[in-house]
């Protein structure tokens, strides 16, 4: 007698193959890419393509707009703002990536729990999702950042705790609607451990999606470390953030109005390449 | 059928309406309670001891015994939590400041106005603008203005707000002198002036997502057979978009507004540092430097409460405006 | 085109930008007449019918043939609950197409209204209280669709299956109504249904369509005794044994 085998219905043979070319066709996957690989070249490589240390001052060269020397100026003490920038990047880039595992990994786990378990553990989990996001996302993040410590820890453990809230509820939901489908009633009639299930089944057609979401939630997450840089509260000198950068420009506003506004625009630019990447997965992910 | 329905949560026509409004308010009083007792915890969960914290590192061990018993941190935690409660019940308050000895709530009272009125009108700005955008995308769709307003979001995301602030300050009040740099001006007109920009800079932070949700709302309006009907029966194309269509995708923007309140708050404390102004983000941050707990956890809890408040009462008017909740005849 | 007929479609063609939906559909239909569009899911009749009607769904454009018709059209849809409004009161949105199309003024759009609701058999509450869609039966949603279509006063019409929502016994008294509408008013009418039975029951002529195209055509009793495509046989074969025929002796 045949065992019979649950799978999840498959799409036939020949994925490896066209991946590369479905890739190809996705033009928002390409561009955000791209735009990530080079800021990541630049993070990486930086101590090659500059000759200026981040902290180098150069008192007598202070507050100059972009030349030869200094492709962006210098700031009120002298440093290269191109170099600053840059290894701020490598700042907070490391802190965005390192600040988001743990939430992701949780929210998509108590996600699944919640969504296909449901019941009380759905409403245990939705009570204590409803109560964090009552509180402004920037509330939660200036209290918590502040009351652990300013610097990186701070952010961390911010992040900890309220950070996986988005990756429950998108999960939740999916989850919930996977378990309403009928392949998975007959699959547990038959025996198999919920555990199975979840891990060989829910889990990879919740994880794409999942992804998708944690490329705009790293851009929401980017822009509040640099907002607690800015604020006071979050990375503190000497070591480079664009919200500390920011914040030192502001009293030059009037006379070197870059020294504020360009990073910033290195924000945005890391945003718009990670909206366009996690478009582009969804996209891509779509059409198969 | 019709998904307009999906966007409500509720079965259509369905005649509970007794039982779910009394469900949903029994729900938001549980979050309002948990809320609570996370505001009570929040300086608990901070590494080391809180009263050294405010006192700083060379306070002599007595200060920090009398700062604890001001506290009420020599107290088992059950009579913390019960004393917190009380205080809170009778006087609306969580104590009083450790700077200033005044009560929390006053202290709120005293900068809640101005805070209000920026988060009013950027309320107004982010929906008006919203509105018209969507408009404008979903009845161009796919050509260049749908195109240009789609591309809004994927840039805007990556904006601080306090820099886009920042930007607004250089363009507006330095540059150009159309606007004051920061403060609060005097009387309405001044106070209304003085809060533009901020007003501008915490609606810019919310009107994408109010956009593409709106525009995607719309969309799913516009196809519907409800408007082929219309416009089969000969009503002008103009009367069914502000008419019909509109009044359609009003609900499901009331319900958005409420899920982002929580977020334009958090975007008005910060942008009023940004423009110095005196309202209730300023006295976060003053307290923060300060270690002032009793106030953080006032302003926390005013603010989470509120949100919890608003959601509510936003589903509450979604839900009786809502005809399709009204039980069959 | 001849003086008796109000509507001609030739060689009609509809497409995407990737797929043909409708390929070389001709018909012409005259005046008072009934026309069954019959076929199964995804043959393009409901197509044909928005396009006679000149509002086809986004992304879907003419790209051949001609519609010709000197008479207005009117549409009754499949789902009644979604073809209305559910913001809008129901007297009030018969009362707003009569107010633009016959021009008349608000009070009269009303009472207008009212009247055309009270023939299409809607009970007299509603002369006091407008009610929402939401809160009538499906067969009251379609009365209130049939009468928006009819406050156009069409020439011809155009009913896309406008039974299949509906229970059984509704289903009659809808078809009943609009039967005997058409022997008041005179309209032509174009029936898309995927129930052979209710077209032959209804109409003089008979169209079957399959996959986008006309694969038979001719009056309805012909039809039925002789069919002489495959696949009009194998509609009839499925159908259960017909009721009393009682509209093929026009």
């Amino acid at each position: 007698m045949n065992p019979i085998q649950i799978d999840s219905p498959r799409p036939m043979g020949g994925r490896k193959i066209s991946l590369a070319s479905r890739v190809w066709n996705t033009p928002s996957l390409l561009v955000g890419g791209l735009m990530f690989a080079v800021l990541i070249g630049l993070a990486v490589f930086i101590p090659f393509i500059s000759p200026y240390q981040p902290s180098e001052q150069n008192l007598s060269a202070f507050l100059q707009p972009p030349s030869s020397e200094h492709w962006l100026g210098t700031d009120q003490l002298g440093r290269d703002l191109f170099t600053r920038l840059i290894y701020a990047a490598r700042t907070d880039l490391k802190i965005m990536v390192l600040a988001e595992i743990i939430p992701f990994c949780t929210g998509v786990f108590l996600g699944m729990l919640a969504g296909y378990y449901g019941k009380w553990l759905n409403t245990m989990i939705s009570l204590l999702t409803d109560t964090l996001i009552a509180f402004p996302f920037y509330l939660i993040v200036i209290i918590v950042a502040f009351a652990s410590g300013a610097g990186e820890r701070g952010i961390y453990i911010t992040f900890m705790l309220v950070g996986w809230i988005v990756f429950a509820r998108v999960v939740k939901g999916l989850s919930a609607s996977f378990r309403e489908q009928e392949w998975v009633a007959s699959a547990q009639t038959l025996g198999l451990p919920g555990v199975r299930i979840i891990l060989r089944h829910l889990l990879p057609n919740v994880l794409p999606q999942a992804i998708v979401v944690l490329m705009t939630d790293m851009i929401g997450l980017l822009v509040a470390i640099v907002t607690l840089g800015y604020l006071g509260i979050g990375i503190t000198p000497p070591t480079p953030d664009w919200g500390t950068m920011i914040a030192d420009g502001r009293s030059f506003i009037t006379t070197a109005w870059w020294l504020s506004a360009v990073p910033g625009l290195a924000v945005v630019y890391t945003g718009i390449a990670l909206s366009l990447v996690g478009d582009g997965l969804a996209d891509l992910w779509r059409k198969k | 059928m019709m998904r307009l329905s999906k966007t409500l949560n509720k079965s259509p026509g369905g005649t509970v309406s007794g039982s779910w409004l009394i469900l949903a308010v029994v729900r938001a009083l549980v979050v309002i309670l948990c809320v609570m007792t996370a505001v009570f915890f929040i300086i608990r969960i901070v590494p080391g001891d809180p009263a050294k914290m405010i006192l700083g590192e060379y306070s002599t061990p007595e200060a920090i015994q009398n700062m604890r018993h001001t506290l009420g941190l020599d107290l088992p935690l059950w009579e913390q939590f019960f004393r917190f409660v009380k205080t809170l019940f009778t006087q609306g308050d969580t104590g009083n400041s450790i700077i200033s000895g005044t009560s929390t709530r006053a202290l709120i009272a005293e900068r809640a106005p101005v805070t209000l009125l920026l988060i009013g009108m950027a309320c107004v700005l982010a929906v008006v603008v919203a509105l018209l955008l969507a408009v404008l995308a979903a009845t161009h769709k796919d050509q260049l203005a749908d195109h240009l307003i789609r591309v809004i979001p994927t840039i805007t995301l990556g904006m601080p707000v306090f820099w886009v602030g920042l930007l607004l300050i250089l363009l507006f009040s330095v540059r150009l002198h159309w606007f004051p740099v920061g403060g609060i001006g005097e009387g309405w007109t001044g106070t209304l002036y003085s809060l533009t920009l901020p007003a501008i800079t915490v609606a810019f932070s919310q009107i994408p997502t109010l956009v593409r949700s709106l525009r995607a709302q719309m969309l799913e309006v516009l196809e519907s057979d409800f408007v082929v009907t219309l416009k089969a029966a000969g009503i002008p194309s103009r009367v069914v978009l502000f008419k019909h269509v509109l009044r359609n995708s009003a609900l499901p923007t009331l319900m958005l507004l409420g899920v982002n309140i929580s977020y334009l708050i958090g975007g008005t404390l910060v942008v009023e540092q940004v423009f110095g102004i005196k309202g209730i983000g300023s006295l976060l941050f003053s307290s923060i430097a300060k270690r002032d707990f009793p106030v953080i956890q006032g302003i926390a809890l005013y603010c989470a409460v509120s949100v919890v408040i608003i959601s509510l009462l936003i589903e509450i008017i979604s839900w009786w405006l809502d005809p399709r909740t009204r039980g069959k005849q | 085109m001849a003086s008796n007929t109000v509507l001609q479609v030739e060689a009609l063609s509809l497409a995407t930008k990737s797929k043909k939906l409708v390929d070389n559909v001709s018909f012409s239909l005259g005046k008072g007449e009934s026309l069954g569009l019959v076929g199964e899911s995804g043959s393009g009749k409901s197509l044909t019918l928005r396009a006679v009607l000149g509002l086809l769904p986004r992304g879907i454009e003419q790209t051949g043939g001609v519609i010709k018709s000197d008479v207005r059209s009117a549409m009754v849809f499949q789902d009644p609950r979604g073809a209305l409004d559910p913001l809008c009161p129901v007297v009030a949105q018969v009362a707003e197409v009569i107010y633009y199309r016959q021009k008349v003024g608000r009070k009269a759009s009303r009472i207008q209204a009212l009247e055309l609701l009270e023939m299409l058999g809607l009970p007299d509450s509603l002369k006091r209280l407008d009610r929402y869609p939401s809160q009538l039966s499906g067969g009251q949603c379609q009365r209130i669709v049939i009468a928006m279509a009819l406050a156009c006063k069409p020439g011809i019409l155009l009913c896309d299956e406008p039974t299949t929502a509906l229970d059984v016994t509704v289903q009659r008294q809808i078809i009943e109504t609009i039967t005997s509408l058409q022997r008041e008013l005179g309209f032509a009418m174009v029936f898309v249904t995927h129930n052979l039975a209710i077209a032959a029951a209804l109409c003089s002529k008979l169209c079957v369509m399959k996959e986008g195209q006309i694969v038979e055509h001719d009056d309805t009793l012909s039809l039925l005794q002789n069919p002489t495509n495959p696949y009009t046989r194998m509609l009839l074969d499925s159908v259960l044994p017909l009721p009393e025929l009682e509209g093929s002796e026009q």
